[in-house]
């Protein structure tokens, strides 16, 4: 494993977490403007858990993501022309617009898809990482998934049978401590996610979410762990979203105050403070690399706007291999 | 290579499983129980000697945990692997319908074609052993209603082979459905793959079409007998093999000759495949019957347990023959 280098690590972390907060930021926008359909949940204040899991990865490693899954995608390397031309529903975004948002894949990305099913990834990731280890390959998998997903049963059979068979998986719960409206106070009784793997004999760590560094430290460690054949983690990563769960969340059930107490731990900011005080970004850098990740998100979303809409054609293709009629 | 054995269903399934270990490198096998129970090879053999032939890499016992085996199954499917999951009953499947029915079924479609989901689902149906409510139910109607999966019910040792080997080469994700009271019928097997989509003519007749699968085809071949020698009706029998893809055709074919449509099945009558089949009788061919179809399913109850109780709810050689007399319009008691 490559330990965490300010430089290189940092920089590039960096600048993809301000591109996936000036993706998401336009989220709520583009719904307003009824150009997303359906629900769309932005991940803005979780960036670093999505980023620093995906610099511990290589090429040939999968993820299967969640609801909240534009990050990670962003993260792992997917256009955002084309991720925001999905999530829009048009003809060039990866899926042709038949999944949108909550069913969003890249298959040579290793991107098993978003998932509109809480907990529905941990199986896949598990899965994938059962391919890997009967085709010899050395790649591990991640699965990422909420506090909410914590309570869904698969998690215990998935965090049993990665143990059993010391399969090469992630498993990154990302704490955000609301499930929708119900926070994890009152929906989860043992404050410790980490004790639900160690209970199953998984190797499982905390990680401060908000902090770039840390995520990719325990991420680096436990890729190599997996790599090695030491089989599974849990990673519990405490984290926030800004925004409500979804446009139109009237975020009853939690305080204006809460919110800013967790916007003063911006993982953005606190980055650039490191980097700065490391002297590996000036001031003048940081401008103009937010500028450059305004100017790529704003293309995107031109291009996502300018794309057609799939022909209704392809509403009956890709059933089965060969579609049937 | 026109090879020709007499095999129980358990072994034909034995041996396509064997054959697909040998030269598919990407299949491996997993399920509860499918190397050391009984004299090893799961609840009715059918993984029998793999583990020793294959290792138990890819001979895999599980923990009881059907939620993510069936999703663990689907996410090796879509990155390279050809899983045939063993699900001991598939009364169990139930608790991973999400990978099946969320994940396996739609992840095609829904990635706009990125991914093959080769998946294969083996388990059993079906009643007759006094298994009961969670252990004998008839689910193939449920499966074929969704779009994206593939619904395989052989009937025969040889259909079974045959079937097995398309559905492990298909890269679409297919439920394959075997019947827990064939396992130890015998038949000819030709280790020939057998194409989804095309029935089998079980019997020749002219009279009344009986679509049936599995059980109700065994029924229906013993009520053809009476009709025959008895009343002077003669049955042609369809075995659709796949209930998607669908084989419609032949129905129709069969139907120009005879006129008279009878479906029988295990599954639950009501809303059942039999069901869409008539339907899709009526708008397509309409003219070629002579007389309303029929539909014989099982009772709108849950399998009981009493062995008179259990008889009663399935369609049974009796209930068949009254019912082609039926649809002949002539209702006499058998």
């Amino acid at each position: 494993m490559s330990a965490y280098d300010a430089k290189k690590h940092g920089i590039a972390g960096l600048r993809q977490m301000a591109m996936i907060r000036e993706f998401e930021r336009r989220m709520p926008l583009l719904a307003e403007e009824k150009l997303i359909r359906g629900s769309t949940h932005p991940s803005v204040g979780m960036e670093a858990v999505a980023v620093g899991v995906s610099l511990a990865l290589g090429t040939g490693d999968t993820i299967a993501s969640n609801h909240r899954g534009h990050g990670h995608c962003l993260a792992r390397g997917s256009d955002p022309a084309r991720t925001m031309a999905e999530i829009l529903g048009r003809s060039d975004g990866y899926c042709h617009g038949k999944g949108g948002s909550m069913h969003l894949a890249v298959k040579e990305l290793g991107i098993l898809g978003t998932n509109a099913i809480v907990g529905a990834g941990i199986g896949l990731a598990t899965g994938a990482a059962l391919a890997a280890t009967m085709q010899g390959r050395d790649s591990v998998a991640v699965s990422y998934f909420g506090d909410g997903a914590s309570n869904q049963g698969v998690l215990a059979e998935a965090l049993n049978l990665a143990a059993i068979w010391s399969l090469p998986v992630l498993f990154i719960c990302e704490n955000n401590h609301y499930a929708m409206s119900d926070s994890f106070e009152q929906m989860v009784a043992q404050p410790d996610l980490s004790q639900r793997g160690t209970a199953y004999g998984v190797k499982s760590v905390n990680v401060d979410g908000m902090n770039l560094p840390k995520v990719y430290e325990v991420a680096a460690e436990a890729v190599a762990r997996a790599r090695g054949g030491a089989g599974p983690t849990l990673i519990v990563a405490d984290t926030y979203r800004y925004l409500g769960h979804m446009a139109g969340d009237t975020e009853i059930y939690r305080s204006v105050e809460e919110v800013q107490r967790w916007r003063d731990r911006d993982p953005i900011a606190a980055l650039v403070a490191e980097l700065t005080e490391a002297g590996v970004l000036s001031e003048t850098q940081w401008s103009e690399m937010q500028t450059e990740v305004a100017d790529e998100v704003e293309a995107a979303e031109q291009f996502a706007r300018n794309s057609p809409f799939p022909d209704s054609a392809w509403a009956t293709t890709d059933v089965y291999e060969e579609t049937r009629s | 290579m026109s090879m020709v054995k007499q095999l129980s269903m358990w072994k034909a399934l034995n041996g396509a499983l064997h054959d697909i270990l040998e030269d598919t490198p990407e299949a491996f096998v997993m399920g509860e129980d499918v190397t050391t129970w009984g004299t090893g090879g799961g609840i009715y053999g059918v993984t029998g000697k793999l583990v020793k032939n294959f290792g138990s890499d890819r001979v895999r016992d599980t923990p009881i945990s059907e939620e993510v085996l069936i999703s663990a199954a689907v996410g090796a499917a879509m990155c390279g692997s050809r899983p045939i999951l063993e699900i001991m009953y598939s009364d169990f499947t139930f608790l991973g319908f999400d990978g099946i029915i969320n994940q396996a079924a739609k992840a095609r479609y829904m990635f706009g074609g990125q991914f093959d989901v080769p998946f294969v689902l083996r388990t059993n149906g079906g009643s007759g052993g006094g298994k009961a409510g969670q252990h004998s139910q008839s689910l193939e109607t449920l499966f074929a209603h969704i779009p994206g999966l593939e619904v395989v019910v052989p009937g025969t040792p040889g259909d079974a082979y045959g079937l097995m080997r398309t559905a492990v080469a298909s890269n679409n994700p297919t439920i394959f459905l075997e019947h827990k009271n064939l396992y130890y019928d015998k038949g000819p097997v030709d280790f020939i793959p057998v194409p989804f989509g095309q029935a089998r003519i079980a019997r020749d007749g002219s009279d009344v079409t009986i679509v049936a699968t599995q059980e109700m085809v065994k029924r229906s071949l013993a009520a053809a007998e009476v009709l025959a020698s008895k009343h002077d009706v003669s049955v042609e029998i369809i075995d659709p093999r796949t209930l998607y893809p669908f084989d419609m055709e032949s129905v129709i074919t069969s139907v120009k000759k005879t006129r008279h449509l009878l479906v029988a099945h295990e599954a639950v009558r009501d809303y059942g495949w039999g069901a869409e089949f008539v339907a899709s009788l009526a708008e397509e061919a309409w003219s070629e019957l002579d007389a309303a179809p029929r539909r014989l399913g099982g009772s709108r109850t849950p399998i009981p347990y009493s062995e008179p109780l259990e008889n009663a709810v399935i369609p049974s050689v009796n209930s068949i023959i009254e019912a082609v007399l039926a649809v002949r319009g002539s209702v006499v008691a058998a």
